[in-house]
């Protein structure tokens, strides 16, 4: 086991980990501002995997599929929100999860409906593709170290516009008390929009970057979906400090310890046992961490004490 | 009131038991296809339904009826379906599953009801060996059929260290033991990865620090295109190979110059030069504006084998029909086409190469990978 290895793998988990961020910063922000578990943030990511594929196929710009992902996804949670889930704020959780499985359904189908049943091509453009040379003779591909960049001028954006702007200040003071900054005369249901809005886009952003190097079709987010729950659980729902620690434990615990794992066990074990035992306990290692933090702090790492 | 109704109902339900009772019908088969229509998985039952029903169109036959129901990939929802073609639709035969653990909840319970279960696609080992069943015929491979061809092939081109790769369930395992079977090299190693995992960045790293002359691996659909994206672009060189799973038609536009180059797999291809195949391709272009996968070819094999023993006896003749299907006297697009003892195929397999026709990313025969190839369980099944 090289230390050129390890360094490899630590940069594949960072890049998994800001992926993830973004999933979970939507997911996060709107729980925390509006209450709501929305099931269908994968479903938002997958609109901008197709919008990006499909917009850089027709134009064969990279760039413009992205800005097309990002629109794609934004004025599609604009849509739900206003539409459907504004209807649900008042609501008990069950029916709001009901619901927002009901979306994902709906909008699988209706992707499938216009782009078919084929996965989708879409691939990383020249000026980003291929290995580069890191100091210490790690060869590693440009594009995870350009996304790696994108993840974390997101969060520096996010924090910002959260803590600077007048923006971050109604979205804050709506996550501490709705009906007060109702009453302050701030028009409550265009905040949710946008915040709904602006997840979203973080969602379909992720998902044409990643989509560039997966495949894109039908039912690609739920999965991630999955994984973004997991974040904001460990990282405390609401908080997007503790999404942005969540989202790079989770990504750090599972590449990791996927790679490791099976080596660790075939210290002492035979070559086959080894890899399956190793494998099978490297797909738990998320839910373990889980379980570790939520014992030793049951609100997430920042989590409000409430 | 609820009598009332009742009664109706039972009415109807008689008058359409008696509609469809086997003695209504002189001659005539009624299909249940029973496939993955939505979802993830879609594109691969798509292409089932597809090539079937292109055969029973050409074939010009009114007496063909087919049942088509979507099974989301859910076994539970598979079992329902079964039942409901059986016990209300009343078919004589079953056919379209794709996933190995749908055909393991559906087919024994189907075949102990007397249906015949015709396989597009799914071959478990478990119904290829112990479980076989004189109703059950599978028109496609048992599962390790196509990685035992690779495993051959490997070994005769000189390969002595290679990393396997594949997910960590029953199939995986399947693929990896049926390479290994045949494989007489050296083996640098085994990666098991999580079912549905769609990142291999770190698998890729492990590759390229593993010393390995060769990479096999099994990754199918969605997995299979985010892998051979990801290794070209980490400009890993290391040759890799695989079944045929990862290169049919349907996903190799989604690969693009990604599959390039790779060597795959396969009991069929478009170029097998026979008149059979040259038909399905033209036929199949012409009908759906695409060209058709290795899963188009199996779903248009098993609609014909049906049509073929329809020709000798009538479905309600269970001995006879099952003797017809027996001979598989069918021109089968792979040419060369003959049962074995358990109803698995024996067929030759292919080594294709990915090339670009135009602006069309598919495969090409360079080779044959083993020649009239037996699946390894037909000495344990007894019927």
């Amino acid at each position: 086991m090289s230390p050129i290895l390890v360094i490899e793998q630590v940069l594949n988990g960072l890049q998994s980990g800001v992926m993830l961020f973004l999933m979970a910063a939507g997911l996060t922000l709107i729980f925390g501002v509006m209450g709501l578990i929305n099931l269908a943030h994968g479903a938002l990511y997958m609109i901008g995997a197709f919008a990006a594929a499909a917009v850089a196929g027709a134009t064969g710009s990279f760039l413009l599929g992205l800005v097309a992902a990002l629109t794609a996804s934004a004025a599609a949670g604009a849509l739900i929100e206003a539409s459907v889930l504004r209807r649900l704020y008042g609501r008990d959780h069950l029916d709001q999860v009901l619901a927002t499985f009901a979306l994902i359904l709906i909008l699988s189908e209706g992707t499938r409906w216009l782009f078919g049943s084929f996965p989708l091509y879409l691939d990383i453009p020249d000026w980003l593709s291929g290995p580069v040379r890191l100091p210490g003779g790690i060869r590693y591909p440009l594009y995870r170290l350009a996304i790696i960049g994108i993840g974390l001028l997101v969060a520096l954006g996010l924090f910002a516009l959260i803590s600077r702007t007048r923006i971050g200040i109604r979205i804050r003071a709506g996550e501490a008390d709705r009906e007060m900054i109702g009453a302050l005369g701030v028009n409550i249901s265009v905040l949710y929009t946008l915040v709904f809005a602006l997840g979203a886009a973080l969602a379909g952003l992720a998902g044409a970057l990643i989509g560039a190097i997966q495949s894109v079709q039908v039912g690609m987010g739920e999965p991630v979906m999955i994984l973004a729950f997991v974040v904001i659980v460990i990282g405390g729902i609401g908080s997007i400090r503790g999404a942005l620690v969540g989202a790079l434990l989770v990504g750090l615990t599972d590449t990791l310890g996927r790679i490791f794992l099976p080596m660790l066990f075939g210290l002492f074990m035979e070559p086959t046992a080894a890899t399956t035992t190793g494998s099978a306990l490297a797909s738990m290692s998320i839910y373990i961490l889980m379980a570790a933090v939520l014992l030793v702090k049951p609100t997430g790492l920042y989590g409000s004490a409430g | 009131m609820k009598a009332k109704s009742l009664f109706l109902a039972t009415a109807v339900a008689s008058a359409l038991a008696l509609a469809a009772a086997p003695g209504a019908r002189a001659e005539g088969i009624k299909v249940g296809m029973i496939t993955t229509l939505s979802g993830g998985g879609a594109s691969l039952g798509v292409d089932v339904r597809d090539g079937f029903m292109l055969a029973v169109k050409m074939s010009g036959r009114d007496d063909i009826e087919v049942v088509i129901e979507d099974d989301q990939r859910k076994p539970d929802i598979a079992v329902q379906l079964a039942d409901k073609m059986i016990q209300s639709d009343r078919v004589d035969l079953l056919t379209g599953i794709i996933w190995s653990n749908l055909a393991l909840a559906v087919v024994p319970a189907a075949v102990a009801q007397g249906k015949f279960y015709l396989s597009p696609n799914a071959g478990p080992s478990q119904l290829a060996g112990a479980g076989c069943d004189p109703l059950h015929f599978n028109v496609a491979w048992q599962n390790d059929d196509l990685p035992a061809a690779a495993g051959t092939y490997l070994a005769a081109e000189g390969f002595d260290n290679t990393l396997l790769l594949a997910p960590n369930y029953p199939a995986g395992h399947d693929m990896v033991n049926g390479f290994k079977r045949t494989f007489t090299g050296g083996i640098n190693g085994e990666i098991f990865t999580k079912l549905g995992q769609k990142d291999y960045a770190a698998e890729i790293a492990r590759i390229r620090a593993s010393g390995a002359d060769s990479v096999f691996f099994f990754l199918p659909g969605g997995m299979g295109i985010s892998f051979l994206k990801q290794y070209a672009d980490s400009g890993v060189d290391i040759p890799i190979f695989g079944p045929a799973f990862s290169f049919d038609q349907g996903i190799l536009q989604a690969v693009g110059d990604a599959a390039l180059g790779v060597r795959n797999t396969s009991q069929w291809n478009k170029d097998i030069d026979n008149p059979a195949n040259k038909a399905f391709v033209e036929a199949f272009q012409a009908e759906y504006g695409r060209l058709p996968s290795l899963y188009a070819s199996q779903g248009y094999d098993t609609a014909n084998l049906m049509i073929s023993a329809m020709e000798k006896a009538d479905v309600s003749d269970t001995d006879a029909f099952r003797a017809a299907l027996e001979e598989a006297d069918f021109d089968s697009v792979r040419g060369k086409f003959s049962f074995a003892p358990n109803h698995f195929p024996i067929q030759d397999i292919y080594v294709r190469e990915v090339i670009k026709e135009g602006d069309v990313f598919t495969n090409k025969i360079v080779g044959v990978a083993a020649t009239d190839f037996v699946n390894a369980y037909v000495d344990q099944c007894k019927m």
